[in-house]
């Protein structure tokens, strides 16, 4: 291990031996990656999720689409995409949000779908309306699930992101790439960017996920929180009931 | 996009003429390999997890520590975490690039889901058929073999389901520290800028992953006969 070279870097010098870019570069260029596909993948997996889940049609392809997330490898993926498109980091970023996508979608539609009927009949028959129902009702009470599948999707673009730097996007999987094509096994200047490096993406991941839980108990109703509480201590993940019970975070792993 | 793909590699797509007698046999070995990790790591994870999932259902006060050191190591992305392991464990083999460095990074993954479903499954054992066992005269060593297993063993297969479809992802990106099974198709398709090649190894190991999970579905059938009515909406 070779550690003098690590603390100029870490601060924002180019990194002496193996000319890579300054940490705080790289952190701000890794924010950038997750923040702007997850975002997206809010935007485009939110409505559908809403809207399957309230009409009720077409849940089992909702529930698929996250099932068939996870056995798809996202790193042929990124390549083909890289290639195909003449060495364009855009696919690449398509990439990213495509496999943001599913969780958020599968979460909506199952937050949505859980909502017991009998609330919903409450609601009906106090008068609200289709939409009244889907934004008092609805959306507020599907809200932990939603946030959960928001968290899953964030961890994994994080990880998604990293094997990125392969084809060349930059942040937190750029020193990792380059320590692994200049010997990381023994060359000690790669080895200690490496390990450096790791702690950073890794810490970077939990801070995400952490953040986006403070972000959840902001948007969750109160009444909401200590049933939540309740079901957090210990539900299984399924395979088949699937979602209901993955929607637990970090039940997804990127590929 | 098929415009783009012939543009690039100057190759028709998808290219039949790939699946000559030297790729096909070759695409054999990779799969050997791909279900040779799967394999070894689902079963090195549930060698571990068990364990620490009977004392973290006996001792209720390590489960969540448990979880959350799981749940900590599951976050960590997994190209990080290979390439960190090969450069601090030995180099010499099995590690290095040999195949104890995924083996320890595939397991480590598996870990997460094979834990918190086996507490799951042992939890979901109603406390009257436990009680029962007790009353009936079998030790607790043999009341968990007989009896809390086998009632748990639809939510651990559960669990061993999405394990195993998360690391036939996974072992795509141990290519990157020598193994890879046909996660090497992906290297060796962009080092020669080929995607006839990632192509074939995107298709083959979503292939995998859906006929492994099936074949999954249909072990824990026949695994429990007694929750087949309730198995089979499946």
């Amino acid at each position: 291990m070779n550690w003098a070279p690590i603390w100029p870097w870490l601060i924002g010098q180019e990194h002496e031996a193996l000319r890579i870019t300054g940490v705080p570069t790289l952190l701000l260029e890794h924010l950038l990656y997750v923040a702007v596909p997850v975002v997206a993948a809010i935007v485009i997996a939110l409505p559908i999720g809403l809207w399957v889940g309230h009409i009720n049609k077409g849940g089992t392809l909702a529930i698929n689409v996250s099932n068939a997330g996870r056995a798809i490898p996202s790193l042929g993926l990124i390549l083909i995409a890289y290639i195909a498109f003449e060495g364009s980091l855009t696919p690449v970023f398509v990439t990213l949000i495509a496999m943001a996508v599913p969780p958020i979608l599968t979460n909506t539609y199952v937050g949505v779908r859980e909502v017991d009927p009998e609330i919903r009949d409450a609601a009906a028959g106090m008068g609200l309306s289709g939409w009244q129902i889907l934004r008092r009702v609805e959306i507020p009470m599907a809200m932990p699930v939603i946030m959960a599948g928001i968290r899953t999707s964030a961890v994994q673009v994080v990880a998604t992101a990293t094997l990125a730097a392969f084809v060349g996007l930059g942040g937190l999987g750029r020193p990792i790439f380059t320590g692994l094509a200049t010997s990381v096994q023994f060359n000690p200047d790669a080895r200690t960017v490496v390990v450096v490096a790791v702690v950073l993406v890794a810490v970077f991941a939990i801070v995400v996920e952490q953040s986006l839980g403070v972000v959840e108990r902001l948007v969750v109703p109160s009444g909401l929180r200590r049933l939540q509480e309740q079901q957090r201590s210990g539900a299984p993940v399924n395979a088949d009931a699937g979602p209901a019970q993955q929607t637990e975070e970090q039940s997804t792993v990127t590929v | 996009m098929t415009m783009a793909l012939l543009a690039q590699t100057g190759r028709p797509f998808p290219d039949w003429a790939w699946f000559n007698e030297r790729n096909v046999g070759e695409l054999r070995e990779l799969l050997i390999e791909h279900i040779q990790l799967t394999g070894l790591a689902l079963l090195l994870g549930l060698l571990i997890a068990i364990p620490l999932a009977v004392a973290a259902v006996r001792w209720r006060r390590v489960y969540s520590p448990l979880l959350a050191f799981t749940g900590v190591l599951f976050t960590v992305p997994s190209a990080a975490l290979f390439i960190l392991l090969l450069a601090l464990l030995p180099q010499r083999p099995p590690f290095g690039l040999g195949i104890g460095t995924s083996l320890v990074g595939l397991t480590i993954y598996t870990l997460l889901i094979l834990f918190r479903n086996t507490v799951a499954g042992l939890d979901s054992v109603p406390p009257e058929v436990t009680e029962a066992a007790t009353a009936m005269g079998y030790t607790p060593g043999r009341r968990l073999v007989r009896v809390e297993f086998p009632l748990a063993l639809p939510v651990i297969i559960a669990g061993v389901r999405i394990a195993a479809v998360t690391t036939i992802g996974l072992v795509t990106v141990t290519a990157f520290i020598g193994q890879g099974g046909l996660g090497r198709l992906f290297l060796s398709g962009f080092r020669t800028q080929y995607t006839m090649e990632i192509a074939v190894g995107l298709v083959l190991s979503i292939v995998l992953a859906v006929v492994v999970d099936l074949a999954l579905v249909l072990s824990e059938r026949r695994l429990t006969p007694w929750s087949q009515s309730r198995g089979a909406g499946t």
